[in-house]
Parts: structure tokens; C-alpha cells; sequence
């Protein structure tokens, strides 16, 4: 038996994947009369191409889901992405690794993480010592971040191709592309991170009820800076996976991807004022994402069509999560 | 009791604020399988000392002795770890939580990689809510449960450790009288069990039923501990505001005129059911019940904050829908919240603006707000309500609790309303101020308002009252007059036990 309130979160729980079989019908039906291309949308091929592309956002959104968890958001993830790039690709020609060989990838992947880890931790600090919204820290780290990045190069575009790299990249494992087994790997850990271990429920816990956190004796800060790490490291990480294939970033590179990250998690029903949301959910928001995204390509609307729509939808998700919220009429009015 | 050493010991703490020793040389103790009460108005520095005694607050001056030995708390968790536990008044739970994870929070047994033992947490978990005797499980999330399950939960929080002393702060503000025995009966193997107890309550009947001796703190200074058992509610008071206090029932009366509103079978939803009652001029109507009852329900409907899924609400006869505050108002209805801080006052702008917010659109000289006509409007609901403050550009928020609830009814008085609805008059407010207030409410009526009181403390209920109407779950079990009420018929009639609606 269903009781009243049961219904509405099966419905919350399951909408992300409601709406993505919506989609896959739409973009199906849709594409056999609007689509240029004569392939099917769902073609599986297509499939495994659309969990490769949804990887970079993917793994940002992960570490996005434990910080929104906790309370907080981070508005930095795109320039610390650029960053991590940039240490990535230019690190493998720098005179002191030149004795490494193919032995400068691992290193160069390490500094990278590194580097993403350090400014994560960096935004975490300051939120957690100063006091002030993380939403304004990290306002100011992505200008000052994005600041790095274009101080670093100019307006010209960091470039090192390195193939036994690119071959990494681009190669296949069990029929998934490497970029598709980290995104994975990491919904996975962070899965773990998030419904079995103390720090992810006191994640909850903090996003959930400060001042009980507090009054229970969990460190906050500490927390809070843990998981801003871990946002970082993602960042980072997603850079890596992303440009040990392309081999080139654009200072602009990276730029909006907080939107879409944080879009992705809203999605996936985690709550903005922290304290609710789930790992699953947020998979299910970047896979919805990336079908919208591919699906309007697929029937031949172009990118600022997509970025409309995209926001429509949003809009009116939250719309309908907080009328499933509302418990009924008698709701005070404010 | 001599040769027993004190489970936990406070000697001289000082603390001090900018500008306010809020703590000044307190020192008491507490003997294992002791209750002890500590009292003092709002602002006398009880919450100051717990926080000092939980490692929130360093104290400037003075010692804390846990058994025999001189400790000094650097948080919850070492107070927690020291075997002293705190059950807080606020609900200190995190409502997307499971109940097991609430009860341990801060402290989830572990397993390797940091994974929480969720086999470990249920069973301890679910032992401890078995000797709790309630209806849910440790799986069940926090934020399901009634508020009274939720300050059960949080009462269970004291089982976890082998603690040494309990503070429970004002542990029964949201319980029914079942739930009170249970908790009794908690706070009895507590007892028994060689543990020291510290109860932080403003209700009499309680301490004077279960503590066995009372300290008293005013203006943070500490005047006395008392045996409970040589001791009465009336010189405890004295202790507690330095004079004799006036708790008499009303006995004036005066003219009642016509039904100023009328509320015929009113539900809303689940949250109150087929209410009905009158409320005439120069009358006050009292509501008592638990929290939770439904009465802040009803006053926000008639205010136009919910909208009720049946019934009527009649003004002066006719009947009226009123759709938002603005409708209230216009309608001559006015609500004095619950939540002083939260809902009534801007707390950050001053006394004179607090006061005419409701009507500044009206007070305009051409496209600008009228100065002179807003600070006559003040001055008048100054003198008039005797609000102390040093000048109209005073911020609300440095006012005493009193001052601002006399705005805040000043803000309403200036909109000439018929019905004034009044949520809590006094909660935070303290024992002096409050009589204040109740004289205040009381000549209101006599001016010809009708005044609706909602009230959860039964002394003030009883005192300001024409008539009293008792609430449980949603329902109105009874409507008392002054005369025919008491206490014993008021608990039985809020705690569902009552007969059926009569009179």
C-alpha cells in the first residue's frame, strides 16, 4: 500500500529516470522525421559515444553533489579545470621531466590532481576560517582562477600532443571508452563515499542542520574543506581525462561548466540548501543533460536552442519538485 | 549527603560579553542521583552556563570539576566523552536523517575505511528506543515523526554513553502527558542508576514534582540552592525576579459587547478539523493546548496565511473570505506572531519604522514616506503602551523581549483593528515584563477589542482569560468559562482525555 507521501518521493526518486526514457522516446520519434542523419538515435553505438561525452561534466558533478550535500557550492570548477589543464599539457615539456620518457604522463597527471586538489582546498579553507558563503569564496575563486589561467598564456591556446597519451585516452576497455570507466569509477567511489562511510553522513548531516551538527561535536570546517578537496580533485580530474585526449585547451575552455554541473545535480534532486540528494540522482541528471543536449543536435537545433530549453526544463523542475514538496492545500502562504 | 563527592561541580564561573557579565561567580553542584533544577528568567544566564559546562563558551574565570577531577571542555564531544550529556530544548536533529543516525550523530560506530557499522547502529539504536517505549524504529527518518517523537529522540541521545550527568533543557515543552511519564520514568533510572541530572524548566509542577533541589540564577549572578522539599513556587519566584509576582486570576470584568468574529466549522486539511467558536468585544479568548495542536494553524488562517479547506469565518456577522494578510488587515485583523523575532519585527531597522510598516504606503507625503506623521504614531503607541526605549531610532533588536512584543502590539493597535489575535505573547519574555504584557492584553479587551490569546503556559491562560478554549490534535475539546475552569479539567481536556465538547 502506498501511504500519502510515499507517492510523491517514489515520484521524486524515480523522475530523473522517468524523464530520461521521456527523452529517449522523444528524440527516437523525433529523429525519424527530423533528423538529417539515417541513423536511429538510440543506437547503442550512440549510446556508448553519449556516456563518453557526458564524462567530463559527469565526474565535476560528483564532487558537486557531496559539496551541495554538505551546504555549500562551488562556482570555481570550470576555471580549476582550465588550470588543471593547462599544469597537465604544459607540465610534459618542461625541461626538468625531459629525461622521463612516456614516464612524464604519470607525472604529469599527478601534478595536475595535485594542482586541482590544492585550489579546492584552497576554497574550502577559506570558507571554512572566514566564515563567509561558500557561494561568494567560490564566486571569487572562479574570477581569480579564470585570472590564473589567462595570465598563464594569454589569449593563445596551451598545446602537447602526445600520443602513447592520446592512445590511452581514446582506447577501449570492455567496450567503454576510458573516459567512460572514470566517470564510472568515480559515481562509484563517491556512491561509497556518500551512503557508507562517517564523513559521507556527517556530509548530511552539516548540509542538513548546522547547528546540530555542531551542538553533536562534528567539526564542520574540517568537513567542509574535505569535501571542497574533493570537488577540486574531480575537477582536476575531469580535466585529465578530458585533454589527455583533445591535447589542447583554450584559456576559455571550462567556462559555464559550474552551470551545467550544478544544473546536472538539481536535476538529480539534490536539495540547493543541502542536507538531501543522492549520487544516483546526479548520474541520472548528467545523463539527462547530455540526452538533451545530443537529442536537439540530433534533430537539428543548435546550441543556443539547447541552452533555452535546458533552462526551461530546470525552471520547471524545481517548479514541480516544490509542488510535490507542498504537502497540501493548507500550506502556509508566503 | 555529605560524605557523597559530586558527579559534577561548578565553581565561581565568570563569563563575561562585551559590556555584560553575563556569568558572575556561579557555582553549584550536583550530587549523583540527584535531580537538580536550575531556574532563573530568560536572560539570567542558564543557557550561558550550559554553553559554558558543553565547551561552547570558555569561561573567563572559575573551574569545572567532573567527579574529582578539574577538566576543561573543548566541545560537545569531550563534554559527551566526560560522561556530560545535553538534551537540548530547540531540536537539535537533522530531519533528513534516519533516527539512528540522529542519536549518534557526531560519534556513528565505524568500521574500516571509515564505513559506518549500520548493523552496530541499528541494534544499539533500536535497544535504546525499546526502553524508550516508542513507536518507531531506528530506519525511520526524523523528519516523519511528530515533534513530540522528535524531542524523543532527542531524549535518546542521553542513552547512548555511561553518562555521569544529564542536562535535559526544558525536555517536556512539546511532550504529551503520556510521553511526560515516559520521560519521568527515564529520568528516574537515571537516578537510579547514580547518574546526576540537571533540569532547566519554567514549569513548577515539574520541578516541584521531580527535582529534589532547586538553584536559582538571576541576572547571571547565583542567588542560592534550595531543597526542593522545604521549599514553595512562591519564594522560589521571589528568588527568581527579586519581588513577589502577581499570578492571581483575573478578576476584573467588564462590559461584553457582540460578536466581533465568528468561526463556523473551520478545517484545514489535517491540521485542524470543524473548529468553531466566538470571539466578542471586550473579550479574551484564551487557546490552550499542546504544540502542535493546531491553534497557530488557526490564527494564520484568519490572517489569511492558509487557506482553510471548509468551513466560515464570520466578521461582525458577515461572513468573509480572506485570501492574504493584506485582506486581514483591511479587514480589521490583526496577528501578534508566534515568533517575535522571526515573523514580527525587522530587527536591524528602528522602533519608529517596525511600528508603521504595516501602513507606510498609506503615510505618504507625496512620493516620499511622511517622517513627522510616522514619529506622532510612535510617540502615541508609546506613551500609550509604556514602551521603554531611549528614542525612536533605537534598533528593535537591542530592546529587551518585553519592549519589542509591545511594538510589535503597538505596530497592529495603530491599524485599528477589531480582533487582535495574539500568538505566544510571552514566550522568551521574562516573569516581570510578562505580567506586564497580560496587563496590557487585558485592558485592550476593556478598550472593546477582541483579543484572541494563544497561549502553552496555563498560568497565563488562566490569568488573562475570559474564556478558554482547549485544543487537542486538531480539535477543540472544550470550551471553559473563567469560572468553572481548573487545571486538573484544562490538562485532562488538552491531553485528549477529556469529555466531549460540552458548554
Amino acid at each position: 500500500m502506498l501511504q500519502p507521501g510515499k507517492l510523491s518521493k517514489a515520484l521524486k526518486s524515480g523522475a530523473i529516470w522517468g524523464f530520461i526514457v521521456l527523452e529517449l522516446l522523444f528524440f527516437s520519434i523525433a529523429g525519424e522525421f527530423m533528423s538529417l542523419s539515417d541513423k536511429a538515435f538510440m543506437d547503442f553505438e550512440n549510446m556508448l559515444l553519449l556516456l563518453k561525452q557526458s564524462a567530463p561534466i559527469g565526474i565535476i558533478a560528483m564532487g558537486m553533489t557531496i559539496v551541495m550535500i554538505n551546504g555549500n557550492i562551488d562556482l570555481s570548477v570550470g576555471a580549476i579545470f582550465a588550470i588543471a589543464a593547462i599544469i597537465l599539457l604544459d607540465s610534459m615539456s618542461w625541461p626538468i621531466f625531459a629525461g622521463l620518457g612516456d614516464w612524464v604522463i604519470p607525472v604529469a597527471w599527478l601534478l595536475a590532481l595535485a594542482g586541482g586538489t590544492l585550489l579546492g582546498a584552497l576554497n574550502g579553507l577559506i570558507v571554512w576560517k572566514t566564515g563567509v558563503d561558500a557561494f561568494i569564496v567560490t564566486l571569487g575563486s572562479m574570477l581569480g582562477f579564470r585570472g590564473i589561467v589567462f595570465m598563464f598564456n594569454g589569449e593563445n591556446p596551451t598545446s602537447q600532443l602526445n600520443w602513447t597519451l592520446v592512445d590511452f585516452a581514446e582506447a577501449e576497455f570492455l567496450g567503454l571508452a576510458t573516459a567512460s570507466w572514470f566517470l564510472l569509477i568515480v559515481t562509484l567511489a563517491i556512491w561509497f563515499l556518500m551512503t557508507k562511510t562517517v564523513h559521507g553522513r556527517n556530509a548530511y548531516a552539516i548540509g542538513d542542520n548546522r547547528e546540530a551538527a555542531v551542538n553533536a561535536g562534528i567539526r564542520v570546517g574540517p568537513h567542509m574543506m574535505i569535501n571542497f578537496s574533493i570537488i577540486g580533485f574531480l575537477a582536476a580530474l575531469s580535466a585529465v581525462v578530458f585533454y589527455s585526449e583533445s591535447g589542447s585547451v583554450n584559456p576559455n575552455d571550462g567556462q559555464l561548466y559550474e552551470l551545467w554541473v550544478i544544473t546536472a545535480v538539481v536535476l538529480g534532486g539534490t536539495k540547493i540548501t543541502g542536507g538531501a540528494g543522492s549520487v544516483i540522482g546526479t548520474f541520472g541528471g548528467v545523463i539527462a543533460i547530455q540526452l538533451l543536449r545530443k537529442g536537439l543536435g540530433h534533430i537539428g537545433a543548435d546550441t543556443s536552442t539547447v541552452n533555452l530549453v535546458m533552462g526551461l526544463i530546470l525552471i520547471a523542475v524545481l517548479f514541480l519538485d516544490r509542488q510535490l514538496n507542498i504537502k497540501g492545500k493548507e500550506e502556509l502562504k508566503i | 549527603m555529605t560524605d557523597v563527592k559530586p558527579v559534577l561541580h561548578l565553581e565561581n564561573i565568570v563569563k563575561i560579553f562585551p559590556g555584560v557579565r553575563a556569568l558572575d561567580g556561579v557555582s553549584f553542584a550536583v550530587m549523583p542521583g540527584e535531580v537538580h533544577a536550575l531556574m532563573g528568567e530568560n536572560g539570567a544566564g542558564k543557557s550561558t552556563l550550559m554553553k559554558v559546562l558543553g565547551g561552547i563558551y570558555q569561561p573567563d574565570d572559575g573551574d569545572i570539576y567532573v567527579g574529582e577531577q578539574k577538566v576543561t571542555m573543548s566541545g560537545p564531544l569531550e563534554a559527551k566523552a566526560k560522561g556530560i550529556v545535553f538534551i537540548h530544548q530547540e531540536l537539535s536533529l537533522a530531519e533528513e536523517l534516519s533516527v539512528a543516525e540522529n542519536i549518534y550523530l557526531g560519534e556513528l560506530p565505524r568500521k574500516s575505511f571509515g564505513r559506518v557499522d549500520w548493523t552496530k547502529l541499528a541494534e544499539r539504536t533500536n535497544a535504546i528506543l525499546k526502553k524508550l517505549n516508542v513507536g518507531f524504529d531506528a530506519r525511520t527518518r526524523v523528519g516523519d515523526l511528530s515533534i513530540a517523537n522528535q524531542q524523543m529522540v532527542e531524549i535518546a541521545r542521553a542513552l547512548t554513553v555511561d553518562a555521569k550527568a544529564v542536562i535535559f533543557d526544558e525536555p517536556t515543552a512539546s511532550l504529551t502527558d503520556a510521553e511526560k511519564v515516559v520521560l519521568f520514568e527515564v529520568i528516574a533510572d537515571l537516578q537510579a542508576d547514580g547518574v546526576g541530572i540537571i533540569y532547566i524548566s519554567h514549569r513548577m509542577e515539574e520541578i516541584f514534582k521531580i527535582t529534589d533541589r532547586i538553584s536559582i540564577l538571576r541576572d547571571g549572578q547565583y542567588q542560592g540552592t534550595v531543597v526542593t522539599a522545604d521549599t514553595n513556587e512562591e519564594s522560589v519566584t521571589q528568588m527568581m525576579i527579586g519581588r513577589k509576582l502577581d499570578l492571581s486570576r483575573n478578576a476584573s470584568h467588564h462590559e461584553i459587547g457582540n460578536v466581533a468574529l465568528e468561526v463556523r466549522g473551520l478545517s484545514c486539511g489535517k491540521l485542524y478539523k470543524d473548529v468553531s467558536f466566538e470571539v466578542r468585544r471586550g473579550e479574551v479568548v484564551g487557546f490552550y493546548g499542546l504544540v502542535g495542536a493546531g491553534r497557530t494553524e488557526i490564527a494564520e488562517t484568519l490572517f489569511g496565511l492558509r487557506d482553510p479547506s471548509a468551513g466560515q469565518i464570520l466578521l461582525d456577522g458577515q461572513e468573509v473570505r480572506i485570501h492574504s494578510p493584506a485582506d486581514a488587515i483591511a479587514r480589521g485583523i490583526s496577528l501578534v506572531p508566534e515568533d517575535r523575532k522571526g515573523q514580527g519585527l525587522v530587527l536591524g531597522m528602528n522602533c519608529r519604522d517596525n511600528m508603521t510598516l504595516p501602513q507606510v504606503e498609506d503615510l505618504k507625503a507625496g512620493p516620499f514616506v511622511a517622517e513627522g506623521a510616522e514619529i506622532a504614531i510612535f510617540d502615541q503607541y508609546r506613551d500609550r503602551l509604556d514602551i521603554r526605549t531611549p528614542g525612536w531610532k533605537q534598533k528593535v533588536g537591542n530592546l529587551s523581549g518585553g519592549n519589542q512584543q509591545k511594538i510589535v502590539i503597538g505596530k497592529w493597535l495603530s491599524m485599528h483593528p477589531s480582533v487582535l489575535i495574539v500568538d505566544e505573547p510571552t514566550r522568551g519574555i521574562d516573569v516581570g515584563s510578562k505580567s506586564e504584557i497580560h496587563k496590557l492584553l487585558r485592558a485592550l479587551a476593556a478598550q472593546g477589542y477582541a483579543v484572541m490569546v494563544i497561549s502553552s503556559e496555563m498560568p497565563e491562560v488562566l490569568h488573562v482569560s475570559d474564556r478558554i478554549v482547549a485544543m487537542y490534535s486538531g480539535r477543540i475539546m472544550r470550551t471553559f468559562t473563567s469560572e468553572e475552569v481548573t487545571e486538573d479539567s484544562l490538562i485532562q481536556a488538552i491531553s485528549g482525555l477529556g469529555d466531549n465538547q460540552a458548554a
